[in-house]
């Protein structure tokens, strides 16, 4: 009936879309085109290495920032992805035989945990559903208790401890505490090649952008609405008919999923992956990127993580001896100036203009 | 909230752009840069900070006496931060941005195993300052630190002399420990003597009361020491506060040495016995020179240790092959390195052209109540390095599946 009305309703929503995606646009040109052509290789895999990080940060971003679940121990789910995919690795150049590090711990045959990892598919299958899973199961212990707040917190870190001792104890399953290392080659691709790792970093910057995406279409659903609700409110959810733990676990999956993921792409692209990766500092250190990003924002929480570790890298270059304490003072001053991080202080700034 | 987002790709850009532009300009002809990558924080940086400091000063002496090849040596130097990954990335940073002829640098196995990979690919050289548990043997790296039958093997057949036949294995757990403890388990089996306990407690752990009274039950002759940094302070006293004494049950410690006895505590640890190639003690002319250089420029209370020695020996040896080589070039070097030999303050020490280890004499010590160790017994010559133990029959099959 009023159709001539349609077209600018149609048109705006059009610009609406287009406007909200051009930024979007504007980033993956610079991180797919850009990034490859101007950098070195050597910086380009440390781009990457934040990048993967910054997948994590995006899943701790949906599961802190939307659903107020502050987990403390998702260095263990991305540690379940790198060591499966290092596994795999492993298992692929050993040919049949044992990897290096059982040589010298003393194992002389394969364990039966080991077999499966030598297929590619299973191996990443289990990269990212060993995370889920193990977050499925926890979610649904933990959250129809109702546990929550600094109690989920500590839980998660406790687990992240745990989860240090159990690989560093099992050093014939596991490598112990140096890990796994010495990759060769990946689908037939020799890892030492700058061309390999360029193809890599693609294919984690597209990784992340997908799931960035994803995440964000997903916030914007019914779900996404659900779940800021549950983290304002869980009793009145609960009161309304949902089930709150439901979309607690849900989103704890996804975002262990994601960490899995990320923890699968980091094995080629560093070339190592080991307990120190993913105990408690690790995890921390990823809750603080996103703290300093901005974990009310999903872009924040990506933001965080390849702020921090640029940070990072380039504070321990420039200053080997006490670097510690300025990145330590960076987030202070994040946190004191935008205690709503970057991703805060950039939405105040503009509001401020608005006006 | 939303940020907007060209804001976002405005910061990308610009760190991407930061990322760049910090390349070195062209490496200037009268210098020679070499990288040094220890642990300047954590865990480890109380140990491998002392050795960072023993190369500086054997770069600074090298440079004071005309340099190499008529070109001073500068040195990068970077964290490693006691973790393993770090260690990789920050080799890799020197080698392909800075360019350095060389790194010298790890303390832990596993931060060597680390960097192993990015230095066989990058075909550029590590000198590895640390005693440590073999079957290693890397054609990038050369291994200034003892390897185990120039340590271990050494002090097991000090305890046998000394005739402790029964021994407790007590260590830290992670990959030095346990391959120490499988060759000294074989040893034992060939020689007999008895394994009365083998006990791992993770690293950083302090609690010891149950430890100590498994091993005081056992009665042993002795204790065969693998734990590592502050475990040994807890350990230590709790077997002191047992009635433990170094005469009655000596513990025989391979990790210990100057800088960690003050640690420790004298008090705790005075009179037991400890494997090394070097002590702060030891009694030759360079040793003289590098203790008086060593505590002139850091502090007169400083003490020297056998992983600064061989740190400080790298930095001399590597000096050497590039002098022979007559360029810093990695191949040559690596081709001018065997064979090469120095009089250090722990002796003479000669390059194995095989695998790339030094010859070294081996030395066990007893602590003193001035917290320094005093020699008790030497190999009388250096001896070759044998990673793998080929020349001990009943170590075959221990080098694994390699």
């Amino acid at each position: 009936m009023n159709r001539p009305r349609g077209m600018p309703v149609l048109r705006s929503r059009v610009l609406t879309s287009i406007r909200r995606h051009v930024p979007f646009a504007a980033v993956a040109v610079v991180a797919l085109v850009a990034a490859p052509l101007l950098l070195e290789p050597f910086r380009l895999g440390l781009l990457a290495k934040y990048l993967c990080y910054a997948i994590v940060a995006l899943g701790i971003g949906l599961a802190w920032g939307k659903g107020g679940m502050l987990t403390l121990g998702q260095g263990v789910f991305f540690g379940l992805g790198g060591y499966s995919m290092a596994m795999y690795l492993k298992l692929t150049e050993a040919e049949g035989g044992l990897p290096d590090f059982m040589g010298w711990s003393g194992v002389e045959e394969l364990p039966a945990l080991w077999a499966p990892f030598a297929n590619p598919v299973f191996a990443l299958g289990m990269a990212v559903l060993g995370p889920v899973l193990l977050a499925v199961v926890l979610g649904t212990l933990v959250f129809r208790q109702r546990v929550r707040g600094a109690y989920f917190a500590i839980l998660t870190q406790a687990l992240a401890a745990a989860m240090v001792i159990l690989l560093v104890g099992q050093q014939g399953l596991t490598g112990g505490t140096n890990g796994m290392t010495n990759f060769f080659e990946l689908f037939g691709q020799d890892l030492a090649d700058d061309s390999t790792q360029r193809g890599l970093y693609l294919v984690v910057a597209s990784v992340l952008g997908l799931l960035y995406l994803g995440t964000r279409q997903l916030v914007e659903s019914r779900y996404g609405r659900l779940l800021v609700a549950v983290r304002d409110g869980e009793d009145r959810v609960r009161f309304l008919g949902y089930d709150p733990a439901l979309v607690k676990t849900v989103t704890f999956a996804l975002s262990a999923g994601m960490a899995g993921l990320a923890g699968a792409l980091f094995v080629p692209v560093v070339g190592i992956i080991s307990p120190a990766l993913l105990g408690i500092v690790p995890s921390l250190e990823l809750v603080v990127a996103v703290a300093v990003g901005g974990r009310h924002a999903l872009a924040g929480a990506v933001l965080g993580a390849v702020v921090m570790g640029y940070a990072k890298t380039a504070f321990s270059e420039q200053f080997a001896d006490g670097w510690l304490y300025l990145q330590g003072a960076l987030f202070i001053l994040v946190m004191t100036l935008a205690p709503k991080g970057i991703a805060g202080l950039v939405g105040r700034l503009r509001n401020a203009r608005a006006a | 909230m939303r940020i907007p987002r060209p804001l976002v790709s405005a910061m990308l850009l610009l760190a991407l752009t930061a990322c760049g532009t910090d390349a070195e300009s062209a490496a200037q002809s009268n210098e020679i840069k070499v990288g040094l990558l220890h642990s300047l924080s954590g865990t480890m940086a109380i140990s491998e900070v002392t050795v960072r400091d023993a190369e500086l000063l054997a770069i600074d002496e090298i440079n004071k006496a005309g340099g190499v090849l008529g070109k001073k040596l500068v040195p990068v130097v970077e964290d490693g931060a006691s973790d393993w990954p770090t260690f990789a990335e920050k080799a890799t940073k020197l080698i392909r941005q800075d360019k350095v002829a060389a790194v010298f640098g790890g303390w832990t196995s596993a931060s060597r195993k680390a960097m192993l990979p990015v230095f066989e690919r990058h075909k550029a050289l590590l000198w590895y300052p640390v005693q440590y548990e073999g079957l290693e043997s890397s054609p990038y790296i050369f291994y200034t630190g003892a390897t185990t039958n120039q340590q271990i093997i050494p002090g097991l057949d000090y305890l046998r002399e000394q005739g402790k036949k029964r021994l407790f294995l007590v260590g830290s757990d992670y990959v030095f420990p346990r391959t120490a403890n499988k060759i000294i388990k074989a040893y034992a089996a060939a020689n007999g003597m008895e394994i009365l306990g083998e006990e791992y407690t993770p690293l950083g752990h302090t609690e010891y009361s149950t430890l100590v009274n498994k091993v005081t039950q056992a009665r042993p002759d002795a204790v065969f020491n693998t734990l590592n940094g502050d475990s040994n302070v807890a350990f230590f006293k709790q077997l002191k506060s047992a009635g433990a004494t170094a005469e009655s049950m000596p513990v025989l410690s391979v990790s210990i040495a100057e800088e960690e006895v003050t640690g420790i505590g004298v008090d705790n640890i005075a009179g037991h016995p400890v494997a090394w190639n070097y002590y702060q003690t030891t009694e030759t002319p360079a040793n003289e020179a590098f203790v008086q250089a060593y505590k002139a420029k850091y502090g007169q209370d400083k003490v020297t240790s056998d992983p600064m020695e061989a740190g400080y020996n790298a930095v001399y040896l590597w000096a050497e092959a590039v002098r022979k080589a007559g360029t810093t070039e990695v191949e040559a070097v690596r081709k001018a390195a065997p064979g090469i030999a120095l009089e250090r303050p722990e002796g003479l020490v000669t390059i194995d052209g095989e695998n790339q280890h030094l010859y070294k004499t081996a030395r066990i010590g007893v602590i003193q109540p001035d917290g320094l160790i005093k020699q008790v017994w030497d190999s009388g010559e250096p001896i070759k390095p044998d990673p793998y133990l080929k020349g001990y029959p009943w170590a075959a099959g221990l080098a694994g599946a390699k």
